[in-house]
């Protein structure tokens, strides 16, 4: 492990202050990714600072019928909150189809957005990354990238994005509350994370002096219409080839309002919201779905390992939103796809 | 005396950290330790506590054999650090017996015969203790998915999910 110096931070005010006076610093919470990127020798920060003891642990109604979320409640009390459970279960399921027991006991709801692509090449040192190290190279894009971007990949990063929750939020509209020196700020989720381009460096536009306070969920919960469905090359604990969040409202057979985001494709969770507009008013059969699914889909691009990803992806996704139409979501734990 | 300077591979130097003291109660005993700020609670546990039953299988929270109870939660010791967890209440494989009886989650892996090697049993013992607690799994299935962050290479998997059965059933009124 490499030398680093440690303190903690005695609120959100301080936390910011000391980031700023020392850029090589990293927040640490969960530390269920970042550690084990520091011993990978990936992450080499000069001082962690530590919030894990922040008072950012609350779940909070919000006067517009949503719910904030504090950056420090873990992925398993958030998945099994009563109000998550019964209002946002598209968010519940995405977490639960994600990592395992122990990890979601640690990891924060901030620190999941902030984690780093599991790229094989990001991971190892001996190989060229631009993400890891600009302009080095893209060692996945002509090797193994069975589990890479078929949406928005750039000539230097074919990464993607590996979380579920992400997936979830980006379906449900969430507003991420960030601090710093300016004091705070809300960033949409769909801006939170971003594109490779030339700059495959940053994963998302969190500045490097800010720190995430607060994940918004809206009211509008999709409790009835949802689904979160995962392929995976194993049943459990294993990131995503590919993910679809579906949620719906319906009307009778018609398709009053839309939400479709998909995972395990892209540098970030990928949504298109023309195909989601073109959708209301829409039978909510098969024909409709597999319509979205090619519309969603038509600048896929598949590489050497990955291409079979571009017709599980249209299948997952007609498949999710029938399962989200029939009212019968995904289970996470019976894993038969119905 | 000033601190040491440590040069770092990109050529920045940074002053050796000071060690930190670190109270933890492991398993019902208060310990004091004086750690680095990188050094794991497992390696804290191991190396520094002489609390060996909890095992370094792959140090990346994959294979799930460094599974502790961290005030009552179940967690991969490897991926936390001994400094972030001061105050806090551990407990490992060694202090789950009680008055010399095993623990019934211990019991019920001898009488399903739930390992072979058991170099994952102190994490399987310790996730499954955790898993109880939560009160999260009511069929097989469950079982199976809330203990996918544990693995066992000896594939002793169908006893494991018959021996938290056993222990479940009877902690139950």
């Amino acid at each position: 492990m490499i030398n680093f110096q440690y303190a903690r931070a005695t609120d959100i005010a301080d936390a910011v202050r000391q980031i700023a006076g020392e850029p090589t610093a990293k927040f640490i919470a969960g530390g269920t990714n970042l550690i084990d990127l520091m011993k990978e020798n990936i992450e080499r920060p000069s001082r962690l600072i530590d919030i894990s003891r922040l008072p950012l642990k609350q779940i909070e109604e919000t006067g517009d019928g949503g719910l904030r979320i504090g950056a420090l409640v873990p992925n398993s009390d958030l998945a099994y909150h009563a109000l998550i459970e019964r209002r946002y279960p598209l968010l519940a399921s995405a977490i639960l189809a994600g990592a395992s027991a122990q990890l979601r006991n640690m990891a924060s709801t901030g620190g999941n957005l902030l984690q780093r692509t599991r790229c094989y090449y990001f991971y190892d040192t001996a190989t060229p990354c631009n993400k890891r190290a600009p302009g080095s190279g893209c060692a996945a894009r002509y090797g193994l990238n069975r589990m890479h971007a078929i949406l928005g990949s750039s000539e230097a990063c074919i990464a993607t994005h590996p979380s579920d929750m992400c997936v979830a939020l980006a379906a449900l509209e969430a507003n991420v509350h960030v601090a710093g020196p300016g004091g705070e700020r809300v960033i949409a989720f769909a801006d939170f994370h971003r594109l490779p381009g030339d700059t495959p460096e940053r994963d998302t536009t969190l500045r490097a002096d800010e720190i995430i306070i607060a994940v918004e969920l809206p009211a509008r919960g999709f409790a009835t219409h949802y689904s979160y469905l995962k392929i995976r090359d194993r049943l459990s604990y294993a990131f995503a080839l590919v993910a679809v969040a579906a949620a719906l409202e319906l009307e009778r057979d018609t398709i009053k309002e839309a939400r479709l985001a998909l995972g395990g494709v892209a540098h970030k969770p990928w949504r298109d919201v023309a195909v989601e507009k073109a959708m209301r008013g829409e039978p909510a059969n098969r024909a409709s779905f597999a319509r979205a699914a090619d519309a969603i889909l038509r600048d896929a691009r598949g590489f050497e390992h990955n291409a079979f990803k571009i017709e599980l992806a249209r299948r997952a996704i007609v498949r999710a939103l029938t399962q989200a139409a029939a009212g019968t979501p995904q289970s996470q734990s019976v894993k038969k796809i119905r | 005396m000033a601190p040491t300077i440590r040069k770092r591979p990109n050529g920045q130097t940074i002053p050796a950290p000071a060690k930190i003291p670190v109270s933890l109660t492991v398993n019902g005993v208060p310990r004091e330790i004086v750690v680095a700020p990188w050094v794991t609670l497992l390696d804290a546990l191991r190396e520094r506590l002489g609390l060996t039953g909890t095992k370094k299988g792959c140090d990346h929270g994959q294979c799930g054999a460094c599974t502790v109870l961290l005030d009552g939660r179940r967690i991969n010791s490897c991926m936390t650090f001994a400094v972030m967890q001061d105050g806090a209440k551990v407990t490992t494989v060694e202090g789950l017996a009680r008055d010399g009886a095993l623990h019934p989650v211990q019991q019920a892996f001898i009488d399903h015969d739930a390992f072979q090697c058991g170099a994952c049993t102190p994490g399987q013992i310790c996730s499954a203790v955790g898993l109880i607690a939560e009160g999260r799994a009511n069929s097989v299935e469950e079982i199976r998915e809330l203990m996918s962050g544990n693995i066992c290479r000896c594939g002793a998997y169908p006893n494991i999910v018959a021996a938290i059965r056993q222990a479940m059933e009877r902690e139950r009124p």
